[in-house]
């Protein structure tokens, strides 16, 4: 660690990994209702188990981000961060945030009340305060950053970063917009969830892996930096458009099928060509870092991410076939790989390479954090499967043969068991990754590498 | 080809592109707005009493277990349709008494069966609920679902 503030990022990281203990936890008692649907149904229904799950995920997500940023911004920049005292009461406004709406949920609090009461659409529940104080939070980190990085080096990767840093809080502010029309609600809520998670985030995305194959592979920074203009570009010119296939069935336009359809359907190639760039990279290492597990996070981010974001999105986005699947459990086993393979495996990634140096040791205990890999890996590509079978089998059932929502869901408890069994195997391994990231080891597994770097050609 | 394109061309292409598509999804969204205000959505039907419904269902966060219009979650049976489902364009009084029967019997604690809350809600408020549902129902979606099951 060359730069003190970036001990800064530790903190984020570790309130990050507290929520997504919160959030796979919640996953897996959502995931037993599922199974048994009396269990907690009248002290925490289901509705509010699942708001705990994807509301955790998105906010530990969002505080891997600003840990990344925290983190490498120092070292691209070649300065300390701005102001240390800031980002912490930027982390201290979330966190009491978070509490909030925890508690919020939880005890039903101020229900219908427009400052402190939920707001009731789907990933934007949190009441009015917290939603103002993320906006103050953000304001705050943009601030922190941004002249960090203006009286600093100014890089590719710190310029994509920011761009995507600054997109993520320019469109949560369509979340304050909540109009009576539900059609005209949708359309711009989209503008945040849509958005968010398949343009600004992918800048994220991109940049954060960029970061670490230079760090790890070694490969001039030109060739990378190259790269990941062309990647991000890839990805805003199809996400932006793709937007259209939310636009099918909510009472826009016709048009929206043919744009939607034909620019979603590229939104596999940024994640190709992210795919394509990282093993790339890491062919042409110029060195061995001895950080094996964040190389392999790395990697797997971007394959697991081409596959949940990129093909198992395809799978149901050209219209003829969403007009059957929309709202099926397809749609769930597409946004369970998604999310884990662009976004918690690149955060994962991030804290496996950043965490020995934040902590100020090596060894890395990364045998069994490697474990912790393939593990999750298995256990969340078994859910999508078993999840994609459940959502063939509903689609069919329902929507070709009409038969009644609960009839057909009373015949896929199979498939239920299955993904509650994978969400179990999901929860062992975030538990084994936990204690691989905090607690020390006393010798390194893995022999480092004794061998010189290989010289430039 | 890829070493033709040089690191600042491809820094122009991706601002200058995204740009360009930035610029696309808002004039398109502007004109989708109007149609969505005018044409698809009943606008005259838009009632104080359609938006209070729409409020009570964010109130108590429905969207967590049902889907309206195929978006939510997955666990309890889709609501943009619920209105026809009920046979609301035959009988609307009937189904309208069917919906408040349903809403207020919940949960039933039956063993292995989902379970909905019970929300305690007024008869206006079940009324304002139900013609925002009903009013759902009438939007133009280019025929979603394929059919009443929803």
């Amino acid at each position: 660690m060359k730069y003190q503030t970036q001990k800064i990022a530790f903190a984020y990281f570790a309130v990050a990994m507290a929520l997504f203990a919160v959030q796979v936890l919640g996953g897996f008692i959502a995931a037993y209702v599922y199974v048994n649907p009396n269990f907690l149904s009248e002290l925490v229904p289901f509705n509010i188990l699942r708001m705990l799950h994807t509301n955790s995920l998105v906010v530990w997500l969002l505080l891997g981000f600003f840990g990344a940023a925290y983190y490498l911004i120092p070292e691209e920049a070649e300065r300390e961060i701005e102001s240390p005292m800031l980002a912490y009461l930027q982390l201290l406004i979330l966190v009491i945030g978070t509490a909030g709406v925890v508690v919020t949920y939880l005890f039903d609090l101020f229900p219908g009340n427009p400052v402190l009461g939920k707001e009731g659409r789907e990933f934007l529940e949190q009441p009015l305060w917290v939603k103002l104080g993320i906006v103050v939070a953000a304001l705050i980190f943009l601030y922190n950053v941004t002249m960090t990085v203006l009286k600093g080096r100014k890089t590719a990767i710190t310029n994509v970063l920011l761009l995507g840093l600054w997109g993520i809080a320019i469109f949560f502010l369509f979340s304050l917009y909540n109009p009576g029309n539900l059609s005209v609600d949708k359309m711009y809520w989209w503008y945040v969830v849509h958005i968010w998670v398949e343009g600004v985030w992918e800048l994220v995305m991109a940049a954060v892996l960029a970061f670490l194959l230079l760090k790890l592979t070694g490969v001039d920074r030109e060739v990378i930096e190259k790269w990941l203009y062309a990647i991000v570009a890839l990805s805003l010119f199809t996400g932006l458009l793709g937007t259209g296939h939310h636009y099918y069935w909510i009472g826009t336009p016709g048009y929206w099928q043919w744009v939607g359809s034909i620019f979603s359907s590229l939104e596999v190639l940024p994640f190709f060509a992210m795919v394509l760039f990282s093993f790339s990279m890491v062919w042409k290492r110029r060195r061995e870092h001895p950080n094996n597990a964040a190389l392999l996070w790395s990697l797997g981010c971007a394959v697991l991410a081409f596959f949940g974001a990129g093909v198992w999105g395809f799978m149901h986005t050209l219209h003829p076939i969403n007009f059957y699947t929309h709202g099926t459990q397809i749609t769930a086993a597409h946004g369970h790989l998604a999310f884990f393979g662009a976004y918690v495996s690149l955060n994962l990634a991030v804290i496996t390479y950043a965490m020995p140096h934040l902590l100020g040791r090596e060894p890395y205990n990364q045998v069994l954090n490697m474990v912790s890999f393939w593990v999750m890996a298995s256990g969340m590509a078994f859910m999508t499967f078993v999840l994609t079978f459940a959502g063939v089998v509903q689609t069919h059932l329902q929507r070709v043969q009409g038969e009644n929502y609960m009839d057909v869901q009373d015949q896929l408890g199979l498939f239920y068991e299955m993904r509650l069994a994978a969400g179990a195997v999901v929860v062992i391994a975030v538990l084994i990754y936990l204690y691989s990231i905090f607690v020390p080891r006393k010798g390194e597994l893995i022999k480092r590498p004794d061998t010189a770097p290989t010289p430039a050609e | 080809m890829w070493d033709v394109l040089t690191k600042s061309a491809a820094r122009n292409i991706f601002y200058g592109g995204s740009l360009v598509f930035l610029l696309i999804l808002v004039g398109l969204t502007a004109q989708s707005h109007n149609y969505v205000v005018n044409v698809s959505t009943d606008k005259a039907g838009l009632t104080d009493s359609v938006v209070r419904g729409k409020r009570l269902w964010e109130k108590h966060t429905c969207i967590n277990c049902h889907t309206i219009l195929g978006e939510g979650a997955y666990y309890a049976p889709e609501l943009g349709n619920v209105w026809i489902r009920y046979g609301g364009k035959e009988d609307p009084q009937g189904a309208r008494e069917a919906l408040k029967a349903w809403m207020r019997s919940q949960p039933t604690g039956i063993a292995g069966r989902r379970q909905m809350p019970q929300f305690n809600l007024t008869d206006k408020e079940l009324d304002d609920l139900i013609n925002f549902l009903a009013w759902v129902s009438r939007i133009d979606t280019q025929g979603w679902p394929p059919n009443k099951a929803g």
